[in-house]
């Protein structure tokens, strides 16, 4: 019983991790059709940008919000150096152009930082745990944190002109500029928010998986069977979907498969989801013209 | 830039037609010099010449998926890893001979192909990159298991040995292993020339220029698309097999998943469904990492990541691509 509940905790927590990067990946995905296949070496980077900030000896939250506003800037930079080119290049052409993301910004941060793992602070690590030790403070701050980001950008899309905006330029771009929204500049601030989301779901990370190069790109995977299973098309099924993958992959690790075939799990699970669940639990079926 | 990819698009329903009378001579004589090489080579190069061809095979695979198509995969390492795996415990448990293995190997591998391609190709694009990128990350784990680790050796992998070639031949080991592959890559390209230009492969480029109009010409998409799948796998394979054999040696960590991004990124430097893409492509793969090294110590992949964007953006159609200039 005691094993059960750390098992839960322990998957509840990674899956909040998942579930903010299903939200970054849905982000772009509902603005553009992309999967951004860097976004989780984007997030590894802006992690180690906070772990500098931190060397400085600023303090987390300052680092925190300076590593998140690089992340911003730096995803806003990329849509509109590298990927506004290949906006409406046949999907090839992207997907090669994030794969070189993914290979440039990992190869440099492991050239600048290199590739031994660095411990990483959480600042949620004075937090006293619920029920003694079954839930960690870290698992604590890590669900508030994700409720806070959750919440921030549903708030935003709800409330706000640009997130109003936003949404109907990814539901029709071209009436939605002749409406007058610039929908170059909004796919920009999508771009800037899915980074930024990232790199909070790196920094989340990194006190539980140390941080090194490769950090994400197990992760990446996970969340996008997450995002898979609460559906592509829906940002809060993705980010459900997020943490039911990090309950069942520990739950499974734990009790079914063991630890090495984890990964073959959420393969599993992709092409289950595929086969009997195609637009996921709570995504919607979408019909495609000529 | 636009009107490059779009031209980048448009290409294939040329590949059928054009320069069948030039071309096809021209390839045939490269492919008799090409058998003539070893001849002139020492052991080391022409087991250097052997891994080539074996890319260029691999590549060949990417390419009718991705290339004709038009279905991107991330995980052809994953197929590579397994047709290499599959002919060594052919050779090493059912003690079948090295000539019969590979083929058996690639057959496996289609049937592979075939079952993983049926629900992933209900994925489109950039997501079907992703889970066959996923595959490419599970294989190697799955190799390294304890269950599985009578066939597979687990992590340390298994050894073989080469058979000697047959009595007659003097020139050494090496330089049989060349003319194996060669005998393959010869085959298997002459294969896909024939099938890209067959219904089949009619089929195939319908469905990457627009799968809902394919479907509502009456090609079942879903089968063409896993016969795709299959077949690029067994090409895919075949080349494992070959790379198993030239080895003499396989273990889980002889296939990472950078492997399988490799493939794309030779595949696209090469130039996307061109017969000559995956040749192009082996070269640079080849060539890559020492130029890469000697440019930047820190961070040779960066160069690949580099190379991949400036392509894209400037050479659509890759590599091979330049040739066209010449021809018009």
């Amino acid at each position: 019983m005691e094993e059960l509940l750390h098992q839960l905790s322990a998957g509840f927590s990674s899956g909040c991790i998942y579930a903010c990067l299903a939200l970054s990946l849905v982000l772009i995905y509902q603005a553009t059709g992309h999967v951004n296949f860097a976004q989780g070496e984007m997030a590894t980077f802006a992690t180690y940008v906070a772990s500098v900030l931190l060397g400085l000896g600023l303090p987390y939250w300052v680092a925190f919000a300076g590593a998140v506003a690089v992340a911003f800037a730096g995803g806003m930079l990329v849509q509109v150096v590298l990927v506004r080119p290949v906006q409406k290049a046949p999907v090839l052409s992207a997907v090669a152009v994030y794969i070189g993301l993914l290979v440039i910004f990992n190869s440099v941060a492991g050239w600048i930082w290199g590739f031994m793992s660095r411990d990483f602070p959480s600042p949620f690590a004075s937090w006293n745990g619920i029920g003694g030790s079954y839930i960690s403070g870290h698992s604590l701050g890590v669900l508030a944190v994700t409720l806070c980001v959750m919440t921030a950008v549903a708030l935003f899309f709800r409330l706000t002109t640009v997130g109003l905006a936003m949404r109907a330029a990814a539901v029709n771009p071209l009436s939605s500029s002749l409406l007058g929204i610039p929908v170059a500049r909004t796919l920009a601030l999508g771009w800037g928010m899915a980074a930024a989301v990232g790199a909070v779901s790196g920094i989340l990370a990194a006190p539980i998986l140390y941080l090194d190069p490769n950090m994400m790109g197990g992760l990446l995977l996970y969340g996008f069977a997450g995002a898979l299973l609460g559906g592509i098309s829906n940002p809060w099924g993705a980010a459900l979907g997020g943490v039911l993958v990090g309950l069942i992959e520990n739950l499974a690790g734990a009790y079914l498969v063991g630890t090495e075939l984890k990964l073959l799990l959420a393969l599993a699970l992709i092409v289950g989801v595929l086969l009997f669940k195609p637009h996921g639990l709570f995504g919607l079926r979408t019909v495609s013209r000529v | 830039m636009n009107t490059l990819v779009r031209a980048m698009h448009a290409r294939a329903l040329q590949t059928g037609r054009r320069g069948a009378s030039l071309i096809r001579p021209a390839a045939w004589l490269i492919a008799l010099a090409a058998a003539a090489v070893p001849f002139f080579l020492g052991d080391y190069q022409a087991f250097q010449c052997a891994q080539l061809l074996i890319l260029a095979i691999a590549l060949l695979g990417l390419n009718v998926l991705t290339g004709y198509t038009g279905q991107i995969s991330l995980g052809h390492g994953a197929f590579f890893a397994l047709g290499a795996y599959f002919s060594v415990v052919l050779m090493g448990h059912a003690a079948v001979p090295y000539w019969l293995a590979i083929p058996l190997a690639a057959l496996l591998c289609f049937g592979c192909g075939l079952l993983f391609g049926w629900p992933a190709l209900r994925l489109e694009g950039p997501y079907l990159a992703l889970i066959t990128f996923a595959l490419a990350v599970a294989v190697p784990t799955l190799l390294k298991h304890d269950a599985l680790s009578f066939w597979t050796g687990g992590v340390q992998g298994i050894s073989i040995d080469r058979d000697p070639p047959p009595a007659f031949w003097h020139l050494g080991l090496d330089h049989w292993l060349y003319l194996l592959c060669l005998a393959w890559a010869v085959l298997l390209f002459w294969a896909v020339n024939n099938l890209v230009r067959s219904r089949v492969g009619r089929a195939l480029v319908a469905i990457r220029e627009s799968g809902v109009a394919a479907s509502a010409m009456g090609i079942n998409r879903p089968l063409y698309a896993a016969l795709a799948f299959g077949i690029s796998a067994l090409i895919t394979g075949t080349a494992g097999a070959l790379s198993a054999l030239a080895a003499q040696f396989v273990s889980p960590d002889s296939f990472p998943p950078f492997l399988s991004i490799s493939f794309l990124v030779g595949l696209v430097v090469g130039g996307v469904a061109r017969p000559a893409g995956p040749v192009i492509g082996a070269v640079f793969l080849y060539a890559m990492p020492k130029v890469a090294e000697d440019v930047s110590k820190g961070a040779p992949w960066a160069i690949y990541g580099i190379t991949l964007l400036l392509v894209v953006y400037l050479m659509p159609n890759g590599l091979s691509g330049i040739f066209d200039r010449f021809k018009r």
